[in-house]
């Protein structure tokens, strides 16, 4: 009886817990010693998993079916009834050869692959700025480029588009008094209208994670590069980018994910811009392909299209990166 | 009241000593701070991060000016200056009145789906995220991937199938049509799972067995409490993803008195051209929407330190 006493007395010293201790990872399990303890772990995820299983899960299977059923409809508005059947990959098939929705495809990743660029780019020099002795005021920086995150997407589309509208903006103005005619909403313009409010919107956050990963780096790495003579810049680029890589990494891949998915911003500025079509992202036309054409079979084939999208894009991001960090 | 240990230990520098850097000789102990460089740096750098800032504070302080003016002045005077005849109030007024305080009640709308939303999924995450951190049992390998997995799957590829499904049970156009879907968070589970693990200790649960209390109950009185910090992340995390959400409502309710405070803006914001007067409207209406957030954002912002890195690291 030796047990409960030594787990008693190290409960109640002070190195009884602790991050990463030894019992960490081994709790109390494997000991099945009562049913009660058996039955636990059930009791405690069934509400979750009840409402991740009605909410999440149920979807993406009826979606999936959905997008291999073909909905034929007689009579001109669908009134004489409805059949539906398997369609077999019709419905992907009419996905892929409307042009509209490969177009959609070929412009989010054209925008991800500048936007997402620019944006950690961005977010890297303010964290790296902001971390140098050279900053004055970093808190109160830091705050400001956040701030932007707590204002939503669609609020912040509203907010810009008021800013991109000639006659109200006063950016607009500005530039036309320094004899710049900007057009913010044009065919050519407006795909770097949204990036820029996406930009906006996000810079700041995943500023504060790299913040919080170079808050991490112990002082004395800095003592002995300063040692070995290494400047500013050099000790950025040796020392804190290479450590912060797992962040960048998580700000890439949540990023991709987040512009494939690209929809609010584009369907608000829809108001204000007539170069914004029904197909302009893919999410925009899976949801015009719902609620407009009603044709959910075709939308759901779009959502698991871009489902499946954001895994590989993701996916193959992590490979590549980690790959090249065994060469 | 720090989100999470960080990885590598304290090495996370108060803010105090952060505000004030040009202190002589104020090298914190930690960090990335190296010594003052010469001023001309100092300069250079303040100057860029200034433009930096001038660049993300223009639309905020835009909206400020420009809920100050009627819907003439809008048009015809500098936007980024006051007019000679301010209405803020009488814009305000306009705000809430519109439509039988329309306005307020899709503000309490947003705080009824983010408030109840974010605590309940929180608590439920918690429980989920225990149970798979600290049971070994079969399947528990199993469930932990599909919900990362769930990690992964946009929002966005969920929205339309739920509403078939909803409609066809009839819950379509009701409160518990956006209300159900939030209680659910992926990233919750996934980092209550890994924060247990570390924070939970072992002993003290088993001590408590010994004691005679049931499982239930170890887990709302011991863990919750030393799961704190993660269950702050959560619970913002959730509440800034239920309150800027858009799609789910927008897919789901017809009727604009169950509308979140986005979506009723981005109706108001969608009939300027035919009626002027929303520009007042919308203009208002996003200078009360923001301006909490914005003070929330400034007030907590040291609670976002860990976030999503902090899991990642762990893992």
């Amino acid at each position: 009886m030796s047990a409960p006493t030594a787990a008693r007395s190290a409960a109640r010293g002070p190195d009884g817990r602790g991050p990463g201790g030894v019992g960490a990872t081994t709790p109390a399990r494997g000991r099945g010693r009562s049913s009660a303890v058996r039955r636990a772990p059930w009791m405690l995820m069934a509400p979750f998993l009840v409402i991740f299983t009605l909410s999440f899960l149920l979807p993406i299977v009826y979606a999936v079916g959905q997008s291999f059923t073909r909905v034929e409809r007689s009579g001109l508005f669908g009134e004489d009834g409805t059949t539906s059947g398997f369609g077999g990959l019709a419905n992907y098939r009419q996905a892929l050869e409307g042009t509209a929705f490969v177009e959609s495809v070929g412009r989010v990743l054209l925008f991800g692959v500048v936007q997402v660029t620019v944006m950690i780019v961005l977010a890297t020099v303010l964290a790296l700025l902001l971390e140098s002795a050279s900053a004055r005021w970093p808190g109160a920086f830091r705050t400001i480029y956040f701030l932007p995150y707590g204002i939503p997407g669609v609020i912040a589309t509203i907010l810009w588009s008021f800013l991109y509208v000639p006659g109200l903006s006063p950016v607009v103005d500005v530039a036309g008094l320094l004899g710049i005619d900007v057009d913010f909403l044009g065919p050519s313009t407006v795909l770097w209208s949204i990036a820029n409010i996406v930009t906006w919107a996000y810079a700041g956050y995943n500023m504060l994670i790299i913040v919080a990963q170079l808050k991490s780096i112990p002082g004395d790495l800095y003592e002995a590069a300063r040692v070995d003579g290494a400047g500013p810049l050099r000790i950025a680029w040796s020392l804190q980018l290479p450590l912060i890589r797992p962040a960048l990494l998580l700000a890439i891949v949540f990023s991709i994910i987040g512009t494939l998915q690209l929809f609010a911003e584009p369907q608000v500025l829809q108001s204000v811009s007539t170069a914004i079509s029904n197909e302009y992202t893919p999410n925009l036309a899976a949801y015009n392909s719902a609620f407009n054409n009603n044709d959910y079979g075709v939308a759901a084939a779009q959502s698991v299209l871009i489902a499946l999208a954001a895994f590989v894009l993701s996916g193959l991001f992590l490979a590549l990166t980690n790959r090249k960090d065994r060469s | 009241m720090s989100v999470a240990p960080p990885p590598t230990g304290s090495t996370t520098v108060p803010d105090a000593a952060e505000d004030a850097p040009d202190r002589p000789g104020g090298e914190p102990a930690g960090g990335g701070r190296r010594r003052p460089r010469r001023p001309a740096t100092t300069i250079l750098v303040t100057a860029v991060l200034v433009v930096v800032a001038v660049y993300f504070l223009v639309p905020v302080y835009w909206v400020l000016v420009a809920a100050t003016k009627s819907t003439d002045d809008l048009f015809t005077t500098n936007g980024f200056w006051f007019s000679d005849t301010p209405q803020l109030l009488t814009n305000l007024r306009l705000v809430i009145g519109y439509d039988d305080g329309l306005f307020l009640r899709w503000l309490a709308n947003s705080f009824l789906y983010a408030g109840v939303g974010a605590v309940l999924a929180t608590y439920l995450a918690a429980a989920a995220g225990y149970a798979l951190g600290m049971y070994e049992f079969r399947g528990n390998g199993l469930i932990h991937g599909v919900i990362l997995g769930g990690v992964l799957v946009p929002a966005t590829a969920t929205a339309l199938p739920l509403f078939l499904l909803f409609s066809q049970v009839g819950v379509a156009n009701t409160y518990w049509s956006v209300l159900v879907p939030s209680l659910v968070s992926p990233f919750g589970v996934f980092l209550c799972r890994i924060y247990s693990r570390a924070a939970v200790p072992v002993s003290v649960v088993e001590a408590a067995r010994i004691d005679g209390a049931g499982e239930l109950r170890i887990f709302h009185t011991l863990a919750l409490r030393a799961m704190a910090p993660a269950l702050v992340t959560v619970l913002l995390f959730q509440t800034i993803a239920i309150w800027n959400n858009y799609l789910l409502p927008l897919v789901m309710l017809a009727d604009s008195r169950l509308y979140p405070v986005t979506l009723g803006l981005t109706t108001w914001r969608g009939q300027v051209d035919r009626l002027p007067e929303f520009y007042q409207l919308t203009i208002g209406g996003v200078l009360v929407s923001v301006v909490p957030l914005v003070v929330l954002m400034i007030v907590l912002q040291r609670f976002w330190r860990g976030g999503l890195t902090e899991g990642a690291v762990k893992a």
